[in-house]
């Protein structure tokens, strides 16, 4: 393992730059080192100016994503060591197909205004009141939709997912997980209102499965295998239309009963 | 894309004065975790003509609730009682915990908690479909609620897409606070900067609500993200509200070395093992009972922090920890649980010692040491949350109520977050329901915060001080002054170093001067908050010459009843030194009493049933 390795980090600032560039910091590689520490590192000691989110430091917060050498990465999940051989640099820049703010700083308001499209909360035709006690849930109905709540929202599906690069509209796949999260929990009710956003053109069926989204999660979501999962229920639901009324998700409705 | 909070927000814009832009609403929430969402439903549905708005320097789903791992407490089964949930908190606490607020929260958690079932939070389940409840440390009963080992994650995203269905709370998502406004002793809202632009706005509301979180960072070794610096309680006391039982901060025994990443206390719970450089399992060396193969309530491994916190000290003074460069570290065992158990009940915690300690628990050892975790004080509120600020309220951790007294349990933060969160709400709401529409007087004080920042940091040229070096002198010196143990002449040194330090802040250079997303601006802007807050620490414990729960001195080191069954109080003076002043701790059914645990501990109830006459 090398003593130093070189940062090459993306900058951009739309007060001084018309485009991002490269500059280079050296660091040294210590063992127990990710490549956020690295970043702290320069930040504290070189250039307090260097620009990027974090918080938790322990891969739950979701605030540190950023391309590193080219793969959408949790930085405070990447030892810095894994780059650390023969004189290799390593390459650390925003996450890629979102507008950058500045720096590894990328915006972030359409990913969340995209979450909410899926209407994410518990949908019930009937509240049950709190005094009535929780709705039952058995484990294997939790485990059900356990793996599409573990979503962290860290945007690395949407910097792997070559649609989204296409069409920035495409809702992608954190969201279209969240949505079957609720769709797949025996306590929703909802899956019907979720329809419209998730079987429109720019829902699931932007979506051309290439899977990458759930090679890069981090919690592994499997948002590829939610999306295949929701297309083959959106197909039974328009058959379903032609002999229920309402072509409402009967098979879910049988679960909460 | 840019999403521009003046149209997410749909505020009632009330003019401008100078070059201040301002914007208005009825309730405002600084902080968008755990505490500040359950807030905002609240006041939403006390009255849902209110206009409120949440304003987080991060997206609220970044919020630290989001690392909270174990669990939340609330009574749940028919061998638990509220009597017994109160003992454990009030005995917990050392009794330095205000009875009445005991009472209500210990009433109100189980209820906050199906609520949030109702929400849909995934909760671990028994096999019939009702909610599963765990051990934790210093309960008596198993009343923990769990999602796994990411209680925190899954409780904080349910609140989050459920505020999403709201209409009237709207969101200035990273948005930084540097200044509450006050004027004829009534908050009139706050300043804040968008980080996106590094415009500088007054945000007008008629209640404030706090629930910025802990202040962490203030210690070197810390589970607490990076934002945690305790913004809330710096907000608060240079805006005259006191700080309430600084001087309690609580130790975590088991902190992976180097990262500070927390093994939660569910592992000791599931049967995990401390044990020292022998193999041994210490603890029953220190009044925690005696070892058994499987998990004793409020015994041995489930004792509380404070107590497992110190008793780790000793190992290291009897020279039986193990060293590694990161400090010494003793080690917790969950090689016995099984991989099944593990992966089932603590999945994190394997996942984290593998991402980044690389070790297996299933097969290894997991290295710990004590890590700073929770502060137990914080700005000091009545049982609604209000603060003695007319209209400022505060909530979760950055608030003080207090029913964690001097040492909180581990599991009950979270329900505190909801049930305290829930009221403050409540009753931010019916207060700004009854004022008022603001009318943009506090104008100038913004004014006069947009020129502050301008001349004391983006404009200021000449500064030879940066901010790294200050925050890790701050950090070495309040590890050293006012760590697990504490002693006049350190407490002293300490405080002589934090006005030292505060002099040299004012010199502070910064390399970024410009006003796209500047968080060098930012990160300055916390180390003073944190500067105060250390300061109100190293005040507070100075002046506490007993030791209680988490305040350890060793030159005072009997609790004394007769003059500190008390809550300290910090006011910043003109001066910007901290006064310190006491107010009585409410005592309801559970008179001050010897803390036990271990085998004598088994019928607390004798206790509990005494009433104070």
């Amino acid at each position: 393992m090398a003593d130093n390795i070189v940062l090459e980090i993306a900058r951009y600032s739309p007060e001084s730059d018309h485009e991002p560039h490269f500059e280079c910091y050296e660091v040294p590689v210590r063992r127990e080192w990710v490549v956020l520490d690295a970043l702290n590192h320069i930040k504290d000691t070189v250039d307090g100016s260097l620009t990027y989110r974090w918080s938790c430091r322990m891969g739950i917060c979701g605030s540190c994503g950023m391309m590193v050498n080219g793969e959408p990465k949790l930085t405070c999940a990447t030892f810095l060591s894994t780059y650390a051989r023969n004189g290799s640099k390593v390459r650390v820049e925003p996450l890629r197909y979102f507008p950058i703010i500045r720096d590894l700083v990328t915006e972030l308001g359409g990913f969340v205004s995209k979450l909410k499209k899926a209407k994410p909360w518990l949908i019930r035709d009937l509240e049950q009141p709190l005094s009535q006690g929780e709705y039952l849930q058995t484990p294997e109905q939790l485990d059900r939709y356990k793996q599409f709540s573990m979503c962290i929202n860290c945007t690395l599906c949407y910097a792997a997912c070559p649609v989204v690069g296409l069409d920035p509209i495409f809702i992608g796949p954190a969201a279209i997980a969240l949505a079957q999260r609720y769709n797949m929990d025996s306590r929703d009710q909802g899956s019907a209102e979720r329809t419209a956003v998730l079987a429109h053109p720019d829902g699931v069926w932007g979506c051309t499965f290439v899977g990458e989204c759930t090679r890069v999660c981090p919690k592994h979501v499997d948002p590829a295998g939610a999306i295949q999962q929701y297309k083959i229920a959106a197909v039974l639901d328009w058959l379903k239309s032609f002999v229920t009324p309402r072509g409402r998700d009967v098979s879910n409705q049988a679960a909460n009963d | 894309m840019r999403t521009c909070p003046t149209l997410r927000c749909s505020h009632r814009p009330c003019g401008r004065g100078e070059s201040v832009e301002s914007s208005s609403h009825d309730v405002l929430l600084v902080g968008g975790g755990g505490a500040g969402l359950r807030a905002a439903i609240a006041a939403a549905e006390v009255n849902p003509k209110l206009n409120i708005a949440v304003v987080s320097k991060v997206y609220p789903m970044r919020s630290h609730t989001v690392s909270a791992e174990g669990g939340a407490a609330g009574v749940a089964k028919p061998d638990d009682s509220l009597d017994e949930h109160a003992y454990d908190t009030i005995s917990g606490g050392d009794w330095l915990s205000d009875q009445d607020a005991v009472e209500e929260f210990v009433r109100e958690a189980p209820l906050e908690l199906l609520q949030l079932e109702h929400w849909g939070c995934p909760w671990n389940r028994e096999p019939d479909g009702h909610i599963a409840v765990r051990a934790f440390g210093g309960m008596k009963k198993k009343r923990t609620w769990f999602a796994a080992d990411k209680t925190g994650f899954h409780m904080l995203h349910t609140l989050f897409q459920t505020t999403l269905k709201y209409q009237p709370i709207s969101r200035y998502d990273e948005w930084f606070v540097t200044r509450l406004l006050v004027e004829d002793g009534r908050i009139r809202g706050v300043v804040a900067i968008e980080l996106m632009s590094g415009k500088i706005q007054a945000i007008f509301a008629k209640s404030v609500i706090l629930c910025t979180g802990g202040c962490g960072r203030v210690f070197p070794f810390t589970t607490n993200a990076n934002i945690k610096n305790g913004d809330g309680m710096a907000l608060a006391f240079r805006a005259g509200a006191p700080l309430k039982d600084t001087e309690f901060v609580q130790y975590h025994p088991t902190g992976l070395p180097f990262t500070g990443i927390l093994i939660t206390e569910a592992a000791r719970a599931e049967g995990g093992y401390m044990l020292n450089k022998d193999g041994y399992r210490y603890l029953q060396d220190y009044n925690l009972g005696k070892p058994e193969p499987k998990p004793v309530l409020r015994s041995m491994e489930l004792g509380p922090r404070d107590r497992l916190s110190q008793a780790f000290v000793h190992e290291e003074r009897k020279g039986r920890t193990v060293p590694t460069p990161y400090g010494p570290v003793v080690h917790l065992d969950l090689r016995h649980l099984g991989e099944k158990l593990i992966n089932a009940k603590l999945p994190f915690v394997r996942e984290l010692c593998q991402k980044y300690q690389n070790i297996d628990p299933v097969r290894e050892l997991i290295p710990v040491r004590p890590v700073v975790h929770y502060m137990m004080g914080g700005v000091g509120t009545d049982i609604h949350g209000a603060t003695p600020l007319q209209g400022l309220f505060a909530a979760g951790e950055v608030a003080c109520v207090s029913i964690n007294g001097a040492n909180r349990l581990g599991s009950n933060s979270l329900a505190e977050c909801l049930v305290f969160g829930a009221r403050a709400g409540r009753a931010a709401a019916e207060y700004a329901s009854r004022q008022p529409a603001a009318n943009g007087a506090a104008l100038a004080q913004a004014a006069d915060e947009e020129r502050r920042l301008k001349t004391e940091f983006l404009d200021k040229t000449g500064g030879r001080e940066r901010i790294a070096t200050i925050r890790t002198e701050m950090q070495a010196s309040i590890e050293n002054s006012a760590g697990i143990y504490r002693e006049q002449a350190s407490l002293a040194e300490g405080l002589h170093k934090m006005l030292e330090l505060q002099e040299r802040f004012k010199d502070i250079n910064l390399d970024d001067r410009s006003h796209t997303f500047n968080t060098e601006l930012e990160s300055a802007l916390e180390l003073g908050f944190m500067l105060d807050v250390a300061q109100s620490i190293v005040t507070s414990a100075l002046h506490r010459t007993e030791s209680r729960g988490a305040h350890q001195r060793t030159d005072f080191p009997m609790r004394n009843d007769e003059r500190f069954l008390a809550h300290s109080l910090v006011y910043r003076n003109f001066d910007g030194s901290g006064r310190v002043e006491y107010s009585p701790v409410k005592i309801t059914r559970w008179p001050p009493a010897e803390r036990v645990y271990g085998q004598q501990a088994q019928e607390p109830q004798q206790q509990a049933a005494k009433r104070v006459s």
